[in-house]
């Protein structure tokens, strides 16, 4: 009170001050109440990759595995399923045939969507609404498909998906399904979970 | 920039004129007296912990199962969540320990807030409402703290909430059923702990703010004491701030927002220092037997509350009646609201009180302490390191037991007896506040 002279810049300066220091402050306070929202280590140690035996998987058929909480399916397709996947038949009813989307690794970006051809290692959700998709095996006349070449139809809408899980033009779905990051261990276990050639989780 | 600031203003204040009026009234043109003190932080930290509790307990009830259900034999659904929260949510800990810290850091300032106010009389006309008002935020904070030292369903939970509920069997004719009715159970269970933490995240906090609201508002309409006790809005009129201002008053804001941010950070840092390297002081405000899950075989050695109920847990303990013990308990607290009308004299401060108030009123602040030290198991301790190990604790716990007993309802007694019949000898109060230029 003593001196009546207002500084006005360095009121100023130390209003700014006051107020960054202040806003730091109450930045760094908030990071861990955000951070309290992302998965849990418990959640995270349920993402956590699984390695499965493929080894008694007989061709044509398809078994599923639980992988942060969805159903991942691994068939071992015969030579007949995968030979669809490359005729003109088809490929001329997919939406995406070359797989352009990015719903799969890098190294599944090929005509089989995979790394091995016979081998599918795909999360068996619909693109729709996120049902899980029948697996139809049959190459041949189906009740919804006079025409049928093997894949998948969703129960709910009737989305079709050929062997490789790529969808069909002309169905609800908008996408290809997704291939997780994958790699085989050996001949007989594949590791869901992470990519072949850098080893840590995805 | 400042432009649209200012159109901005002008759009809500024809939407809702009465906005700005209130911005006034309560900051920008509140008068408060230009000598605060230290103790005058306590409010605006009281505030502080109240946003600390609701933000850090909205977190945590986002992750905590309000369960008595056990997962696996012997740990409930309630348990595990908080060691869930403990481990697996990603800075889990943090905002726990925020918020138990923060529970003990609110009897603190309260404590500290209450004692600035028998220290300058900021309870006497015309406070006594804001007096009142505040009473209740502490009643409801007292409900408030204890049902959430339940929630966790740790050991001394379990048996704290036994024994606390168990209290009101002391009411005659319907305590028993009173007791059954309150826990919805006929021990401690899953009823009550779903009760207690619908009260403690939903009833109980909004009645804190409504109260909190009705304080300020209180003490905004009669406007703030001050070490002095001098009425600074019946002084003389008129500063730099305007002819119809209090001499001796200065805005709310800036100048008291400014001085309580000072506050604020020297409390922040001895939080955070709390927080993150003693978040447990010791089991003062983490009791060790709460990092065992709840058992209703098994009772703790030593059954006692956390540190802030320590003082009316030990007036309890040491009346050996449980109907006159519960009774005195209750006093303990309801006294307190009487105190307007307890203390008839004139002057506020103990600047111009009688030295005898001076003397009365630093000897209860001691007996509160013992009576805490007491309740909290401390005395033994002591007893035995002065008087060696045949010292005789059980009577010697008493002995200082009822000394503080009567220490504190003799204080009230004193008080009354001082200023009703006169024998007070004040000195004279100034006409302003002593700093003034």
């Amino acid at each position: 009170m003593a001196n009546d002279v207002v500084d006005h810049r360095r009121r100023r300066f130390l209003t700014v001050t006051t107020a960054v220091v202040g806003l730091g402050g109450v930045g760094t306070a908030i990071a861990p109440f955000i951070k309290s929202w992302q998965p849990s280590a418990r959640s995270q140690a349920a993402g956590a990759p699984v390695t499965v035996d493929i080894g008694k998987i007989k061709p044509g058929q398809k078994v599923d595995y639980g992988w942060r909480g969805v159903p991942v399916c691994i068939i071992n397709r015969t030579d007949a399923q995968v030979a669809t996947l490359s005729t003109k038949d088809v490929r001329s009813r997919l939406r995406d045939p070359d797989s352009k989307a990015d719903q799969q690794p890098p190294y599944c970006e090929n005509n089989t969507r995979s790394i091995k051809p016979e081998w599918l290692v795909m999360i068996l959700i619909c693109t729709h609404l996120g049902c899980v998709p029948d697996y139809k095996p049959k190459i041949g006349p189906e009740p919804f498909d006079p025409d049928w070449k093997s894949g998948f139809l969703c129960p709910c809408h009737k989305s079709r998906y050929d062997i490789a899980g790529r969808v069909y033009e002309g169905v609800p779905a908008p996408l290809n399904m997704v291939v997780p990051p994958y790699h085989f261990v050996d001949d007989t276990h594949v590791q869901i979970g992470v990519d072949p050639k850098n080893k840590g989780a995805a | 920039m400042a432009k649209v600031f200012t159109r901005l203003g002008g759009w809500f204040t024809d939407r809702a004129p009465g906005l700005m009026p209130m911005y006034r009234k309560h900051l920008t043109e509140y008068y408060a007296p230009k000598n605060f003190n230290f103790m005058y932080f306590f409010g605006s930290l009281a505030i502080l912990v109240l946003v600390n509790q609701i933000v850090t307990g909205i977190f945590l009830a986002m992750f905590y199962n309000p369960s008595a259900h056990e997962v696996i034999p012997g740990i409930s659904q309630a348990f595990a969540s908080v060691q869930y929260i403990m481990r697996d949510v990603q800075w889990g800990w943090l905002i726990r320990y925020m918020h138990t810290t923060g529970a003990s850091m609110f009897f603190i300032v309260i404590y500290f807030h209450m004692f600035r106010g028998l220290m300058y009389g900021s309870y006497k006309k015309p406070r006594e409402l804001v007096w009142l008002l505040g009473m209740l935020i502490f009643l409801a904070l007292m409900a408030e703290a204890f049902m959430g030292y339940v929630l966790p369903w740790g050991n001394m939970s379990y048996w704290g909430a036994k024994v606390i509920v168990s209290l009101f069997s002391a009411v005659p004719w319907i305590g028993d059923t009173l007791v059954t009715w309150i826990m919805g159970n006929f021990i401690p269970g899953d009823a009550t702990l779903n009760r207690f933490f619908s009260l403690h995240v939903i009833a109980l906090p909004l009645v804190l703010l409504l109260l909190v609201v009705l304080h300020l508002a209180a003490l905004h309409e009669v406007g703030s004491n001050n070490p002095d006790g001098v009425d600074v809005k019946h002084g003389p009129k008129g500063n730099r701030f305007g002819p119809d201002v209090p001499k001796d008053g200065i805005p709310f804001h800036p100048y008291y927002t400014v001085k309580d941010l000072m506050g604020v950070g020297v409390f922040l840092l001895v939080c955070a220092f709390i927080v993150l390297l003693v978040p447990h002081m010791g089991g003062w405000f983490i009791e060790h037997d709460n990092f065992t899950p709840a058992n209703s075989l098994v009772t703790p050695s030593a059954i006692k509350p956390v540190w802030y109920f320590t003082p009316f847990y030990a007036i309890l303990r040491t009346i050996p009646d449980k109907g006159l013990g519960v009774l005195a308990m209750a006093l303990s607290i309801l006294v307190l609201f009487f105190t307007p009308w307890l203390d008839r004299g004139k002057v506020k401060s103990i600047r111009y009180r009688g030295l005898l108030y001076k003397v009365v009123l630093t000897l209860f602040a001691i007996a509160f302490v013992v009576l805490g030290l007491i309740g909290a198991e401390v005395v033994p301790h002591i007893v035995t390191s002065i008087g060696g190990p045949d010292a005789d604790i059980v009577f010697w716990q008493h002995f200082i037991g009822w000394i503080c007993i009567a220490i504190y309802f003799g204080f009230f007694a004193f008080l009354w007896v001082y200023t009703y019949f006169g024998f007070e000898t004040t000195k004279l109060v100034p006409e302003r506040v002593t700093t003034h230029d």
